[in-house]
């Protein structure tokens, strides 16, 4: 009956319409991004670092930001590597009891969630206590917390999915744990891990409430990891205010530099695991 | 003129061609059955005839489909209108999220069904007229009763009528299948290997409602199971690899085949 | 062998031991944050903080409920906002758009999740507070344009993602012989959406929709660049607000200076922590419950 088609074809308009306005808003973010950012990419903007104080002077680029946001970002992901690995692996039914990896996901999943200014507030409060300032070393530490859930869910994820039947053969030859885990699971899950250490990294160096006063800012590139350290979404969001359109080109400089690294982080990680699927067995 | 024909109908997914030039004419309110080996295209032939072949995207249907005459693969088919001349039981049976009751009632509400025309439906089922109640949705508690008991499953749950359709065995899921599909008042009865997923009893229960509707329904079954075909068939096609190869009457395809490739499938040597 | 099994062992303990440390580091973060937050809630009753509206830390005042209400009212306008829109659009692409299509929008949904929020504050600083500037002039209620209704828009688009995304997980985990079977039936594509779609994924939505919330919810650069930040509970849609993640982010440096305020501050971020925390964790169960049962 017409009345039932009517019907679909107005509820029909209302989805399309809804599409393409999420497309539309979100193609809006990258395109008002390149838009503003683009002019302000000049190679000295690149390498050099501010003159003259990063919120008042007129020269100098957002090396100092990127140089820190990457010092940053890494450090973070190798540690978070390190303790993130382990943990992957002993969520697998060898090394814990159903229960305990039950538990543990649970944990992870409340630390997954919390919003990074908690972890912010956290470090604060430790670095305070232990008479630390605002440095590379302690933004290092908050964002390895921040990033740490993120990496190990998306590993234990991959890892779930390695066939029990895969391991058996491993352990049917007389190895132990962690031969097995190394040699088949490991090998297995590695494109996995990579991209979740991917997927980390790119939320890490993106993120600002977490390092706003942990990691301090300055114009400078830091000598000792107790040095503070500029960031690029910190550079955004402290020069964005100015009434100096200078400075001001920083901010969107900044802005689509960070763009363009979480995109490409975005990207690298899709095409490694492409790559990668064809080792493995399914 | 005959309910439901195929011309030359060829059906291919993406570069696969699964059907071949398949011309026959279905007969009218007989059980015909569709045998063959596994992957031969029996249940695309089915999916064409209410052309559920649609929901996969890279079907490719030349040929035509004919019900009623009119070619249902026509740029201005009727869709809507096709599918409810057409009931069609799925290997799995799938309950909607509703409960017994809805399930059966679903079918004519989507469609408007109105109050008289319901009690028209029930009478014309019934073959008198019956005395509705005067509750508020009388006429719709008739109609779901009678066509659950049509199904043979009325006994069973109507203490639980309003119960979620989804605790009731795989069985009692694949009959309340058949009501539901019933309740739309099609001309024609489709099933995709309609018992394959059920124990033997229900399985027997479903054969045998086929054989009591099939006064008043075209019914078609695809199957793989030779034997269940030899107990239900007046009507045989026999397709291998997508092609028609032979279909006639059952005792002549079972019995006499004149084809050497049916007649390897009939005898089992093949399967 | 021995070195072999001693190697095993040290593995296995070292692995034992990351597991412990993470159990333990959800809370020491919660435990340190109540000991920091307790000397505020030992003075001020926790009706009064969450409930009072006057916020002078000099004066020693301490009412969480404007900023309760920036955030409440940040997220409910984001939630009004992208709910609707993406779930239309994610039964779209579900149920009605090409295998092609719907794995491209897939791919730039993923891409666009990963965005920092820095980057979408500063879109909102350059184009939605002179978009709600404009209309508040426009209805007749002049703003400059950072308010809660510019908060809740940008963090409706930044929202966006993750509810399409869970939305169309949800969606795929219903198996074809249901719509196969009730389109056999003669009904529309819609219909089925209606009937069938919409009612076995609901516990699903329900998960997407929290796991969005929550998102909203703990964000707060983007949120803080274009709210406003005024300590007042706003009175129209075009008024400043103030949510909790923004009042911590902007006080790091005076807190120290001003009795007290370190401990309210830290108050909040539990108060974040838990509530955040325990609804992405909802979520989560909901997902898996799914995920095991097939469909919801």
């Amino acid at each position: 009956m017409r009345a039932r088609r009517i019907e679909e074809t107005i509820f029909k308009g209302l989805m399309l319409a809804s599409l393409v306005l999420v497309l539309i808003m979100l193609a809006g973010i990258i395109v008002i991004t390149v838009y503003k950012g683009a002019p302000a990419l000049t190679l000295s903007m690149l390498v050099e670092t501010p003159k003259g104080g990063y919120y008042l002077g007129k020269e100098g680029g957002i090396a100092n930001a990127i140089v820190g946001s990457l010092l940053l970002a890494l450090g973070a992901s190798f540690c978070s590597i390190l303790i993130a690995i382990p943990v992957a692996f002993g969520l697998q039914k060898e090394y814990t009891s159903w229960r305990y990896a039950g538990f543990t996901k649970l944990v992870l999943d409340v630390l997954w969630g919390t919003p990074s200014i908690v972890y912010g507030a956290f470090g604060f409060v430790v670095m305070v206590y232990f008479g630390l300032r605002a440095s590379l070393l302690g933004g290092i530490i908050v964002l390895t917390l921040l990033m740490l859930p993120i990496m190990v869910r998306s590993m234990e994820e991959i890892i779930r999915t390695i066939p029990l039947e895969l391991k058996e053969i491993s352990y049917a030859m007389g190895t132990t744990k962690i031969e097995t885990t190394l040699a088949v699971v490991l090998r297995q899950a590695l494109p996995g891990i990579v991209t979740a250490v991917l997927l980390a990294f790119g939320r890490g160096i993106g993120d600002a409430a977490s390092i706003l006063f942990t990691a301090g800012y300055t114009d400078f590139i830091p000598r000792s990891i107790f040095d503070p350290v500029a960031s690029l979404p910190l550079a955004v969001f402290f020069q964005i205010g100015t009434p100096i359109p200078e400075v001001q080109e920083r901010a969107y400089a900044s802005a689509l530099v960070l763009l363009l690294i979480v995109l490409c982080v975005s990207l690298i990680s899709r095409i490694l695991s492409h790559r990668f699927s064809k080792n493995i067995v399914r | 003129m005959p309910h439901i024909s195929l011309k030359n109908l060829s059906i291919a997914y993406g570069h696969h061609r699964v059907l071949q030039d398949v011309t026959v004419n279905i007969p009218d309110k007989q059980i015909t059955v569709i045998i063959g080996p596994s992957g031969c295209g029996k249940t695309t032939l089915l999916k064409s005839l209410n052309r559920l072949l649609d929901l996969n995207e890279d079907v490719k249907v030349t040929g035509d489909v004919l019900i009623d005459g009119v070619n249902t693969y026509d740029g201005n088919a009727d869709i809507l209108a096709l599918r409810k001349k057409m009931g069609f039981l799925s290997q799995r049976p799938y309950p909607l999220p509703m409960s017994i009751y809805e399930n059966i009632a679903f079918g004519p509400k989507v469609h408007r069904m109105s109050k008289d025309r319901i009690v028209q439906q029930i009478n014309d089922l019934e073959g008198r007229m019956v005395q509705v109640p005067s509750k508020k949705n009388g006429q719709m508690d008739i109609l779901v009763e009678s066509y659950l008991r049509l199904a043979g499953l009325w006994e069973e749950v109507k203490d639980r009528l309003h119960t979620p359709a989804s605790r009731l065995s795989i069985g009692q899921q694949q009959r309340l299948a058949l009501a539901r599909a019933l309740a739309v008042e099609p001309e024609a009865i489709l099933a995709d290997e309609p018992t394959s997923a059920l124990d033997p009893l229900s399985a027997q229960l479903i054969e045998k409602q086929f054989k009591s509707l099939k006064k008043n329904y075209t019914i078609v079954v695809v199957t793989h199971i030779l034997r269940q075909a030899r107990r239900i068939a007046d009507y045989v096609i026999f397709l291998y690899l997508g092609e028609l190869v032979e279909h006639g009457p059952a005792e002549k395809v079972f019995d006499n085949p004149s084809d050497e490739r049916t007649r390897a499938y009939v005898s089992g040597e093949i399967s | 062998m021995d070195l072999r099994k001693f190697k095993d062992t040290f593995s296995t303990l070292s692995i034992r031991l990351s597991l412990v440390f993470v159990n333990t580091l959800a809370f020491v973060i919660a435990i340190i944050l109540y000991i920091k937050a307790k000397p505020i809630l030992v003075k001020v009753s926790l009706s009064h903080l969450l409930f009072s509206t006057s916020w002078h830390p000099i004066r020693g005042d301490f009412g969480f409920f404007p900023f309760i209400i920036g955030t409440l009212g940040v997220t409910a306008i984001a939630m009004i906002l992208a709910v609707p829109v993406c779930l239309l659009s994610a039964i779209y692409l579900s149920e009605y758009a090409h295998k092609r299509f719907r794995a491209f929008v897939r791919l730039v949904v993923d891409i666009l999740a990963g965005i920092p929020s820095v980057i979408y504050g500063l879109c909102g600083v350059i184009a939605i507070v002179p978009l709600v500037r404009f209309l508040g002039q426009a209805i007749g209620s002049p703003t400059t344009g950072y308010s809660l209704l510019a908060g809740g828009i940008i963090l409706a688009i930044m929202v966006a993602p993750v509810i399409i995304s869970v939305a169309l997980e949800v969606f795929r985990t219903i198996p074809q012989a249901a719509r196969e079977n009730s389109l056999a039936l003669g009904i529309t594509t819609w219909e089925m959406i209606k009937h069938v779609i919409l009612r076995s994924s609901l516990h699903g939505i329900i998960a997407a929709i929290v796991l969005g919330f929550a998102r909203a919810f703990g964000e707060t650069i983007a949120v803080l660049m274009v709210v406003g930040n005024v300590a007042k509970i706003p009175d129209s849609f075009f008024a400043p607000a103030y949510p909790l993640p923004a009042l911590i982010a902007n006080n790091y440096g005076e807190m120290m200076s001003i009795p007290l305020y370190d401990s309210a501050l830290m108050f909040s971020a539990l108060l974040l922590m838990l509530v955040v925390g325990g609804f992405s964790l909802a979520a989560h169960i909901i997902l898996l419950r799914i995920e095991r049962r097939g469909y919801a």
